[in-house]
């Protein structure tokens, strides 16, 4: 009866509901659009990503306050680029089986096998330059082969195989090299690794750039990249999902091998020579560089480019370093504590949650 | 009267080694327990049965400390009023031992190191004497009428004898402490997966505890086992206290009525008749260890349910399907092809359509810490990908689409899969398989730890996708679930199919029904 007695107000109470809802559903509309087209800037994440290439601009900045001439020169950076390019390749080697969840300690001793047998072969053997790169990442594949197959068949943790198959490896280097140094590799290599230029900088940093960029796009754009991440993550998930994960990590395994000998092959090249010991001193500043790269980037991931600024971030400091004159034994510091300060800041990232 | 004898200080008596009165525990709107109260005797066994869901593993948790109960519960041991909420440590000086389902011993380790862990971890000591050591464990068994021996690896044991090596480390454990009563002893399933035989061995031993003159609490879901061992037993359904029987006075029907509680169906069953279509999975003879042989079919487009008590061996015929576990053997014919199981791989059953999804969320099925659209894409990556490559915007947008359909929120499918809830995350995973269309889904325990809310959707994903033509298969002990959900239920005990509920007469109570009688007929 009210209802009917006063219809005007009925009316005008249903278009209030009306006109409020629709206002409300507009409102909500543009909060959605809003929410999902324009993302804030998150700068929580963005410092996460870029902080390291930050830093690197930090130490740049810092020791050329202190010595503006050297710090600040092309040359400077352009030697230390040449110099440095093995150690990323050996960084390139270890992210790859990490990412599938198996540590390789080998590495080092491989690029050393690597180094001396292109030495062997084209020195004391004289067989052709060509001959003996393709024999030497032959022997890098054919560990990283056996590290696979003890790990995986016998399912023997990858930091026991891999520190012993590296420790063997090192055995081997001094069997076939007598103990020695061997000098006088052909001239073709040193040439097309350090000698030619382009841009000041020498041709063998080139080519790990292009292997940077080869690896970030396998790790990011294939679905092949995308199941390693898994493989490492969760294995009974990745199993589970149709992944055959033995053969993934030994894949990951086998190119770490593969990629080490290259870095020997680099290595030999840069100095024309190869000797039984100093190459094993590059497996903590490439497990430095690794973790250290794991933190920016793509954050919580081993990923390629961050692998790479890493290395030249930390290559910047010790060459800074020694311009100031300091030390040698700084080196140890910088690359040890490099370490252990990467992994605890890939914790933070990861809330502290115990590593696997 | 009681608290003037104990302080009188002469010859203790007690009325109740367990006193809890009034004991509730809420999940967000959920009652898991509603005002029970009950009492364990001085020198009693005093079974706690329930079903699934009754509460019962919510109050030994309450006792155990792990969880606190709501404002208002008093607990009491031996006259001793605990302080609530925080009972943990309190109830284990107080004289409470427990004994959970998984033993809680470390198998790598000698009988006796296990025997004496908790003085071993806990104590200094610089010069341990291991042939004492062993020689003491060898008299502690003596006492209790049993021969171990001492330098023996627990995995070495069979499953009684580990059994049996941690009721007696529990019960050292009581006697240890300094009251001067006997303790009460808790055991939380302790023989789903033993054989006749064991378990009146394991009895043996605990009416030896019992003569030594301490209380047991005795949760099982046997009812049998129950009425053999204790003395008096308490029944919860639902969260409420149906009562405390005598056992000698009370037979199995009774026990069965009270369990399962012969109120009206509050949920019916599906009562969906599927219209005969063809069989598109037939195994035969399915054996596996202690196992088996098993046979059954699935047609398209049934909901096919696995069910039964614990350790009836339903669980694992999801993962045989899928070429997941080892050592098993059968005929398994998928669309008219007969498919090797010993060499089946989930690689392998992926490209026949058939897809697997586990029961632990994030150990098995996802991975936490990789964003939901990874999670949701990693089957199909390669359909996926441009032509210069998979991009994260590909990733991000086939993540945000499935999430979208699948009803997960928040879509924000860049978040880690460990960010989402419970509910949320299985719809994502369920997602996952449900894009590649299969024709055969396996599940296991699709809806554990799942929303109400959630539960209905992932429900009705499963509905719509068997009305597509797909075959599913779900193992779960949720009675409620099968009987809303499936077509046909297939009832499962000591590893065999013990009998078949279909549509008409499928409902929570007869499923929960058919379960317990399966164990006293196959017993």
């Amino acid at each position: 009866m009210d209802h009917n007695s006063n219809p005007v107000t009925a009316e005008s109470y249903e278009q209030r509901i009306a006109r409020l809802e629709s206002k409300l559903s507009s409102l909500e509309q543009g909060f959605k659009t809003k929410s999902l087209l324009q993302r804030p800037v998150d700068w929580k994440a963005s410092s996460e990503k870029f902080g390291l290439l930050a830093a690197w601009l930090a130490v740049i900045l810092i020791l050329g306050a202190f010595q503006p001439e050297q710090m600040f020169s092309w040359n400077s950076y352009a030697t230390m680029f040449g110099s440095n390019a093995m150690i990323i390749v050996l960084t390139l080697a270890l992210i790859v089986p990490l990412t599938a969840g198996d540590f390789d300690l080998s590495v080092a001793s491989t690029m050393g096998l690597s180094s001396m047998v292109l030495a062997v072969i084209n020195v004391k053997l004289g067989m052709p330059i060509l001959f003996a790169i393709f024999l030497a990442l032959s022997i890098g594949a054919v560990i990283g082969a056996i590290n696979a197959y003890f790990i995986l068949y016998f399912r023997i943790h990858s930091l026991i195989v891999t520190l012993g198959t590296g420790y063997f490896v090192n055995g081997l280097i001094l069997w076939i090299s007598d103990s020695g140094t061997i000098a006088g590799v052909s001239m073709g290599l040193v040439n097309a690794v350090i000698l030619y230029r382009f841009l000041g900088i020498p041709l063998g940093f080139y080519y790990v750039l292009i292997l940077t960029v080869a690896i970030w796009y396998g790790f990011q754009h294939t679905s092949l990249g995308r199941r390693l991440l898994f493989v490492g993550r969760g294995r009974e998930v990745a199993r589970l999902s149709g992944v055959n994960v033995i053969q993934m990590r030994a894949g990951a395994l086998i190119l770490s091998g593969l990629l080490s000998a290259f870095a020997g092959i680099l290595y030999t090249g840069m100095r024309g020579s190869a000797d039984p010991s100093s190459a094993l001193a590059f497996l903590l500043p490439a497990f430095a560089a690794a973790f250290l790269g794991s933190t920016s980037i793509y954050p919580g991931r081993f990923n390629a480019p961050g692998a790479f600024i890493a290395v030249l971030f930390l290559s910047t400091g010790i060459m800074g370093l020694s311009f100031l004159g300091v030390d040698s034994f700084v080196q140890n510091l910088f690359y040890g504590g490099g370490l252990v300060l990467a992994v605890s800041i890939s914790q933070l990232i990861r809330d502290r949650a115990p590593m696997d | 009267m009681k608290s003037a004898l104990v302080h009188s200080g002469i010859t203790p008596t007690w009325g109740n080694a367990l006193e809890i009165q009034n004991l509730s525990k809420k999940f967000g709107n959920s009652l898991a327990l509603n005002r029970v109260s009950l009492s364990v005797r001085t020198g009693e066994v005093h079974g706690l049965l329930g079903s699934n869901g009754s509460g019962k593993s919510t109050l030994i948790k309450i006792l155990a400390g792990f969880f606190s109960p709501e404002p208002g519960a008093q607990i009491r041991l031996y006259d001793q009023e605990l302080n609530l909420p925080d009972i943990g440590q309190m109830a284990h000086r107080f004289g409470l031992a427990f004994v959970h389902q998984n033993l809680g011993l470390i198998p790598s380790l000698t009988v006796t190191e296990n025997l004496f862990l908790g003085s071993i971890a806990t104590q200094q000591n610089w010069n341990i004497e291991w042939r004492e050591l062993h020689r003491s464990a060898r008299e502690i068994f003596v006492q209790y009428n049993l021969t171990l021996d001492p330098t023996a690896m627990v995995a070495a044991l069979s499953p009684v004898e580990q059994a049996m090596l941690a009721i007696i480390r529990a019960h050292r454990e009581l006697l240890a402490t300094e009251n001067d009563h006997p303790g009460i002893l808790v055991l939380d399933e302790p023989t789903p997966f033993l054989p006749r035989k064991s378990v009146d061995q394991l009895f043996e031993l605990i009416r030896t505890c019992k003569d030594k003159g301490s209380s047991i609490l005795f949760v099982s879901h046997d009812i049998d086992e129950v009425r053999e061992i204790t003395d008096r037993a308490t029944v919860l359904r639902d969260g409420e206290l149906i009562g405390t029987f005598d056992t000698h006075d009370t037979d199995h029907e009774t026990f069965v009525a009270q369990i399962i509680g012969r109120d009206l169906d509050k949920f019916a069953g599906s009562n969906v008749t599927r219209d005969t279509r063809k069989t598109l999975v037939k195994v035969t003879d399915l054996e596996a260890h202690n196992f088996g042989p098993v046979s059954f079919d699935i047609a398209e487009g049934e909901i096919l349910g696995m069910t039964g008590l614990i350790g009836s061996g339903f669980s694992s015929v999801p993962s045989i399907l899928f070429g997941s576990g080892n050592s098993y053997s059968g005929l398994f014919k998928f669309d008219g092809t007969n498919i090797d199981l010993t060499k089946l791989c989930p690689r392998q059953a992926q490209e026949l359509a058939i897809a697997y999804l586990p029961a632990d969320r994030l150990g098995s099925a996802g991975i936490g810490s990789i964003s939901v659209a990874d999670n949701i894409a990693l089957p199909v990556y390669p359909e996926i990908r441009g032509r210069w490559g998979l991009t994260d915007k590909q990733v991000l947008d086939h993540g945000r689409l499935m999430g979208e359909e699948a009803g997960v929120k928040p879509n924000d499918p860049i978040l880690p899969l460990a960010s989402l809830s419970g509910g949320n995350a299985q719809k994502a995973l369920l997602k996952k398989w449900l894009q590649i269309s299969p024709r055969l889904l396996l599940l296991d325990e699709p809806t554990q730890g799942v929303d109400v809310g959630a539960r209905q959707q992932i429900w009705d994903a499963l509905v719509n996708s068997a009305a597509n033509g797909a075959s599913i298969l779900i193992a779960s002990t949720d009675y409620e679930q099968l009987a809303c959900l499936c077509h046909r239920v297939l009832i499962f005990a000591k590893g065999r199919i013990y009998g078949e509920l279909t549509a008409p007469d499928l409902s929570k109570n007869a499923i929960a029904e058919s379960c317990y009688q399966s164990m006293v007929a196959s017993s």
